[in-house]
């Protein structure tokens, strides 16, 4: 392993980490040693290492999140590297993607060098540029997309997210360029003309409401549409945030093709649904559950869930979206889109998926740390917990429950939909190549 | 009843009629010479309209001065939309100012929720977006109770741009509270996708409709719709959803022809038609002034 471009010269300690249920198997323990894995088992032994108490706690290899706003450069009111990466940590990530719709945009080689950097000098967790796929991200001309790929940010996931790359031929060259280098353009699936002005699911709710609809249709005709051009050049498709249980039928369908498409799902829409927008604790049009794709219905719910359990959809990314109050506290209408997620990510994925008896721990792990850091092809994150493997590891306490509360968040912003639930599940402490980014909860 | 008026659902049945009954007493005043009530004398009632609408905002303001309580209009028109003060600011302004209640006009749908959560007032919505308009549907419904003499069993059709209508909205809801029997008649286009989950009928057939109607509600059309292509031409949206002379033919003999204004005459409804005995657009106007008392009555009344 490489450990990545990134790491520089860290000094980690010596640590012991006992009777820790690896990937919810059988109680273990783990010497972390100069960065990796020293031990496993009986063999993890020495008198020197500091002792991490893990009864109880679930070993996980650190988490990947493909799709992180981290907002810097540009709105750094709402979340800077620093915060946003903090924030990660907490939620047991060590390797988050910063998407490119920063501003300036991440489009050249220099924007990207310099999210990278910043994300060395926070330290909690690698922070993984995600280049423009256009320049401006204006779905008009490519961006330099091979400078991103060989900057010292080594770009391999490219995406316009927040918009879609709709022009087709612009996405077929795309999907083509980026083989040159093993790239993936990781598609925001969103037809512009069926969205014009939408404001949330177009469905029962929307009608009642009379806020304009954000139809099924409009991202399952993307997908289905890029699905074929990928197969067609040859080349990797990554899908965004699927939110409809119609997108979930076109993955399967071209994924029983053998063709090289993986798709995310986020953590809100495999707990939440349209309806909150119309009754909630919080009242009804509250921009709280504004975001983009939309919140959908319960049985896209129930779909999305089955489609991660069964592997149809890859992996959970958080497309954590930080806003300030002012940009929330608003009229629907007038209200930015987007939630946090980094803090609550890995609990709301035990209540949907855990605690409903759809993935075991080693799944979760799969789809929050394996997958997601292959189809990154980020080197050093989603390794085994064997020994000889950079020590990237997250250890977490199922059995305890939190209400969530906004303000202990390390994101600037508190644009959480969860706000008053109450999540099961808390990350004790998270490890970034032997070092402790968290430890009994806290950022270290 | 709710402490504010923000969608037609608020209504329990006995509610819309207490409210109905309420007018009907408020309007012997309105035919007295002294038009003027003291109930809400030193009540403060805020017109806040953040969007054009002189007939909405002039009958709330008559209602409210009719009963004797301080006007406050503020129109707050462009200010929002031009990055100006937020909707939270000035409803934190207006809640400094004493406002018991603040009467909202916003073109977007869900602000008089939004307002209610930073207001200690009732908030009456007097049409946000595309969502509801509660006291059209109120005066509609007592125009039709004073018409026909009762709503319970009478077949209302609602015909034109459903999809952006919050007057059908509210209509649809509260005619359904009163055990009217609604159906809506649109162009596929102009209906909602989840339509069907309403507590109504549809049908794309005007024609159809017609003979079976006890009213007709024609519903004005936005010009501007034809450029979503939500229809193909004004002209053709006349043919087929249009009420003309012909068609108000086919209607039984005492059917009523209501129509929320301000109408398209010659697009949605033909002049002959709206000029006509049958129809009611002007007596809404008037009930419109009466329906309002009767909200701010008795959402204000008894509280002092």
């Amino acid at each position: 392993m490489s450990g990545g471009a990134k790491g520089g010269t860290e000094v980690s300690g010596e640590y012991l980490i006992k009777g820790a249920r690896l990937l919810g198997g059988e109680p273990a323990d783990l010497l972390v040693r100069d960065g990796v894995i020293a031990a496993v088992g009986p063999e993890a032994a020495s008198a020197t290492a500091q002792v991490v108490d893990a009864d109880g706690l679930i070993a996980l290899p650190g988490l990947v999140d493909l799709h992180t706003h981290l907002r810097e450069p540009g709105r750094e009111d709402a979340e800077t590297v620093e915060s946003g990466t903090a924030a990660a940590a907490l939620g047991g990530f060590t390797a988050v993607h910063a998407m490119a719709n920063t501003s300036p945009v991440a489009d050249t080689a220099g924007v990207v060098e310099q999210v990278w950097r910043l994300g060395r000098e926070a330290g909690h967790c690698d922070v993984q540029p995600v280049g423009a796929v256009t320049a401006g991200l204006q779905g008009e001309r490519l961006a330099e997309l091979g400078a991103m790929a060989d900057s010292a940010a080594r770009v391999r996931v490219f995406s316009d997210d927040g918009k879609c790359v709709s022009d087709a031929m612009l996405m077929r060259r795309a999907l083509e360029y980026v083989k040159a280098f093993d790239g993936v353009i990781a598609q925001h699936a969103q037809e512009p003309r069926l969205t014009e002005g939408a404001q949330m699911n177009e469905g029962e709710v929307s009608g009642r409401l009379g806020l304009v609809g954000w139809p099924a249709v409009a991202e399952e005709a993307i997908i289905a549409r890029d699905c074929l051009l990928a197969a067609h050049v040859g080349s990797r498709l990554h899908v965004c945030h699927v939110s409809t249980a119609g997108s979930v039928e076109i993955l399967r369908w071209a994924k029983s093709k053998g063709w090289n498409v993986t798709a995310e799902v986020t953590p809100h829409h495999l707990l939440l649904t349209d309806e909150l927008v119309e009754h909630s604790p919080v009242g009804a049009y509250n921009p709280i559950y504004k975001v983009n794709p939309p919140l959908r219905t319960r049985e896209d719910v129930e779909a999305l869930r089955q489609a991660l359990a069964d592997g149809t959809i890859d992996c959970v990314a958080t497309d954590h979206a930080p806003h300030p109050v002012e940009d929330k506290e608003t009229e629907w209408d007038a209200a930015a889109m987007g939630m946090i997620g980094l803090e609550t990510a890995l609990s709301v994925v035990q209540r949907a998926m855990v605690d409903t008896g759809l993935l075991d721990w080693a799944g979760v792990a799969d789809r929050m740390s394996f997958r997601p850091a292959r189809i990154g092809r980020l080197d050093g994150h989603g390794r085994p917990l064997r020994p000889g493997e950079p020590a990237n590891l997250t250890l977490y306490d199922p059995s305890v429950s939190r209400l969530v509360e906004p303000s202990g968040f390390a994101s600037r912003s508190r644009n959480t939909p969860y706000i008053g639930m109450a999540l099961p599940g808390r990350v004790v402490a998270t490890f970034l190549r032997g070092r402790p980014t968290v430890l009994e909860g806290k950022l270290q | 009843m709710n402490r504010h008026l923000i969608s037609a659902a608020d209504l329990t049945k006995d509610d819309a009629l207490l409210i109905l009954d309420t007018a009907e007493e408020l309007a012997a005043v309105s035919e007295r010479s002294v038009k003027k009530l003291p109930t809400l004398r030193g009540r403060t009632v805020v017109n806040l309209f953040f969007e054009d609408s002189t007939r909405t905002r002039i009958s709330f303001e008559a209602a409210a001065k009719r009963l004797s309580a301080d006007v406050i209009n503020f129109s707050a028109r462009g200010s929002s939309v031009s990055k100006g003060e937020s909707l939270k600011d000035t409803a934190l302004t207006l809640e400094a100012m004493g406002a018991d209640a603040v009467v909202i006009r916003h073109r977007a749908s869900g602000a008089p929720h939004r307002l209610a959560h930073w207001v200690r007032g009732s908030v009456l919505n007097a049409g946000d977006g595309t969502h509801e308009h509660p006291t059209q549907a109120l005066l509609d419904a007592f125009t039709m109770r004073r018409r026909l003499g009762g709503i319970e069993g009478r077949r209302v059709t609602i015909v034109g741009d459903v999809l952006h209508s919050r007057v059908a909205r509210s209509n649809v809801l509260l005619l359904n509270t009163l055990g009217a029997e609604v159906t809506l008649v649109a162009p596929p286009t102009l209906l909602p996708v989840a339509v069907h989950t309403w507590p109504c009928q549809v049908s794309y057939d005007l024609d159809a409709v017609l003979p079976k109607s006890d009213v007709v509600m024609m519903l004005r059309v936005q010009r501007e719709r034809m450029n979503a292509a939500y229809f193909p031409s004004t002209r053709e949206y006349s043919r087929r959803y249009g009420l003309d002379a012909d068609r108000l033919a086919r209607l039984p003999e005492d059917a009523l022809v209501m129509h929320p204004g301000p109408m398209n005459r010659g697009v949605e409804i033909a002049a002959e038609v709206a000029d006509s005995p049958r129809s009611t657009v002007v007596e809404q106007v008037t009930n419109g002034v009466t329906i309002r008392m009767a909200v701010l009555y008795l959402l204000l009344g008894g509280a002092v």
